[in-house]
């Protein structure tokens, strides 16, 4: 039974962070979206387009950060065979796939207007778009098993080889762009930053930060119930009932 | 070191066996090039600048042909719960598996691809320059794939998954692949790319075997 | 007011890069609830006749 003690305790905490989580994260994301939309200044080469920042910088960082709690829960998962860790990766993978998609789609869109093109094979762009590639990764082979414990093991392992190819990627990506990439469309010089622009991005990070963790806590509860259930209609077909 | 000579000799011996069916890749490695003027166009100066870059992501996806079959089988047969249980430390069946896969996949196409960069137009200094990459570049898709293909075992649709898991870390592969033949063309220095290929090489040399080891215990429990 | 939602111009592409951060934030946070909904709902039904063993899991 010390399985499920666990997972009880879990719940409680779950439920008691969670005012304290969303008490931090609406004012900053109101001030953030505030500061950001109405009293930040434009930038001088940028016009207001500069503002398309505020919600795509926080979105890849919270990407990053997704990939790195993902790779922490399979570690401790492989390694103590925690099982809350297990599903903490798991529950992880989608939220982390969803700000990499944002920060894909706002980068896009922000490109457009100050590169002239949607898309350019820019070394960070591409990295992220195999992030995005190793999530689906992850996500699929927690699928791709009957039983859910050889699925966390397999994506654990398979979390922790991404985390140390991860490096070498970016490597080889940021090797390849000073190769192939005329230097020129790389972002308009990256200037210290403005602390008017600073203040709305770092509140829109604590913001995301925020929201990341809240969807963590309620995708694990999916993943416990998911569990329960599953527990329930073993049981069930154990003692030869119909389910 | 028992348990990979014995792994080695024994997948080659059903490769073999097998007649035909070994030499599968490379003939999907040769035909994949051979469509690509056709669908480009059979215009000389763009082919021989393409080419490189084609047959080092034709190596990949031919890599990737044979990759689901490797524990598959022997998963299947029975002959992975022997392996499991053998003495030989699981690394070293490991690792015979993944050189036997080179042998069978690898091998063939660095001899195959000279050949086809002639085709392709290519110059002898950036056929040159393939031949090192390719020979530096396949042994770590092998053994990256044989990771793949160890989490991927007993799986459905395990071939589809298996290439989406492992394609994203063949990327640095095919980057410094390419890298040296576009050096090598050029008439650049392309000892760095060769260097960075050895290391990555070296790097999986010692941590894949260990990585499907661990994945390959997860299939006994 | 126009003129704020005008973005110098840049409407186009600020406003659809709000957009769709929000739109997948929601989606997400959508999409897990239906599936807590689902899962407890299944849990209640399955746990309507239930037996001692059933009964403990369900409490954990």
């Amino acid at each position: 039974m010390h399985r499920f003690a666990n997972p009880a305790r879990f719940l409680r905490l779950s439920r008691a962070i969670q005012p304290w989580i969303l008490a931090v994260t609406v004012p900053c994301l109101l001030a953030g979206l505030y500061l950001g939309l109405v009293e930040s200044p434009i930038d001088y080469q940028q016009k207001d387009t500069v503002r398309i920042m505020y919600v795509h910088v926080p979105a890849a960082w919270m990407a990053m950060f997704g990939y790195s709690s993902l790779a922490i829960a399979s570690a401790i998962g492989l390694i103590w065979k925690h099982p809350l860790a297990d599903l903490a990766g798991k529950a992880a993978a989608p939220i982390g796939a969803g700000f990499t998609i944002i920060a894909l789609a706002t980068g896009s869109l922000w490109g457009k207007p100050t590169w002239g093109t949607w898309w350019v094979w820019d070394a960070r762009l591409t990295s992220v778009v195999v992030l995005l590639f190793l999530y689906l990764g992850y996500m699929a082979l927690w699928n791709a098993f009957e039983q859910p414990q050889r699925a966390a093991r397999a994506a654990s392992i398979l979390a922790l080889v991404g985390i140390v190819n991860l490096p070498i990627i970016k490597f080889s990506v940021d090797w390849w762009n000073t190769l192939h990439q005329p230097a020129s469309i790389s972002r308009i010089g990256t200037p210290a930053i403005d602390p008017a622009m600073l203040r709305p991005l770092l509140l829109m990070g604590v913001a995301y930060l925020g929201l990341f963790l809240l969807l963590l806590l309620l995708r694990m509860r999916v993943e416990l119930a998911e569990r329960r259930v599953m527990a329930l209609q073993l049981a069930r077909s154990r003692d030869g009932e119909p389910s | 070191m028992n348990g990979f000579w014995a792994i080695l000799g024994r997948d080659l011996a059903l490769a073999r066996a097998e007649s035909g069916g070994a030499l599968l890749a490379v003939q999907f490695f040769a035909l994949g090039i051979l469509l690509f003027p056709l669908g480009l166009g059979p215009e000389p100066g763009m082919l021989s600048r393409l080419g490189g870059g084609l047959l080092a992501v034709m190596a990949l996806l031919a890599t990737l042909l044979a990759l689901d079959r490797l524990f598959q089988q022997d998963h299947e047969d029975g002959t992975l719960d022997l392996l499991l249980t053998s003495p030989a430390p699981l690394w070293s069946i490991v690792l015979g598996k993944a050189v036997a896969h080179w042998l069978i996949t690898g091998a063939p196409m660095l001899l195959a691809a000279p050949l086809l960069g002639v085709l392709l137009q290519m110059s002898w200094p950036a056929i040159g320059g393939l031949v090192v990459a390719l020979a530096l570049g396949t042994p770590t898709l092998s053994l990256v794939g044989a990771v793949g293909a160890a989490l991927t075992i007993g799986t459905r649709r395990g071939g589809v998954l298996l290439a989406l898991l492992v394609l994203p870390l063949y990327i640095p592969v095919l980057i410094f692949m390419s890298g040296t033949v576009t050096a090598a063309e050029t008439g650049l220095a392309f000892g760095g790319h060769v260097s960075i290929l050895g290391a990555i090489m070296l790097l999986s040399l010692v941590l894949t075997p260990w990585a499907a080891a661990v994945a390959l215990r997860q299939v006994g429990d | 007011m126009a003129e704020f939602f005008d973005m110098g111009g840049y409407a186009a592409y600020i406003w659809p890069a709000y957009g769709i951060a929000a739109g997948v934030i929601a989606c997400l946070f959508i999409w897990s609830w239906r599936g807590l909904k689902k899962a407890e709902q299944a849990e209640a039904a399955l746990g309507k006749r239930p037996r001692r063993r059933s009964a403990r899991v369900e409490r954990a």
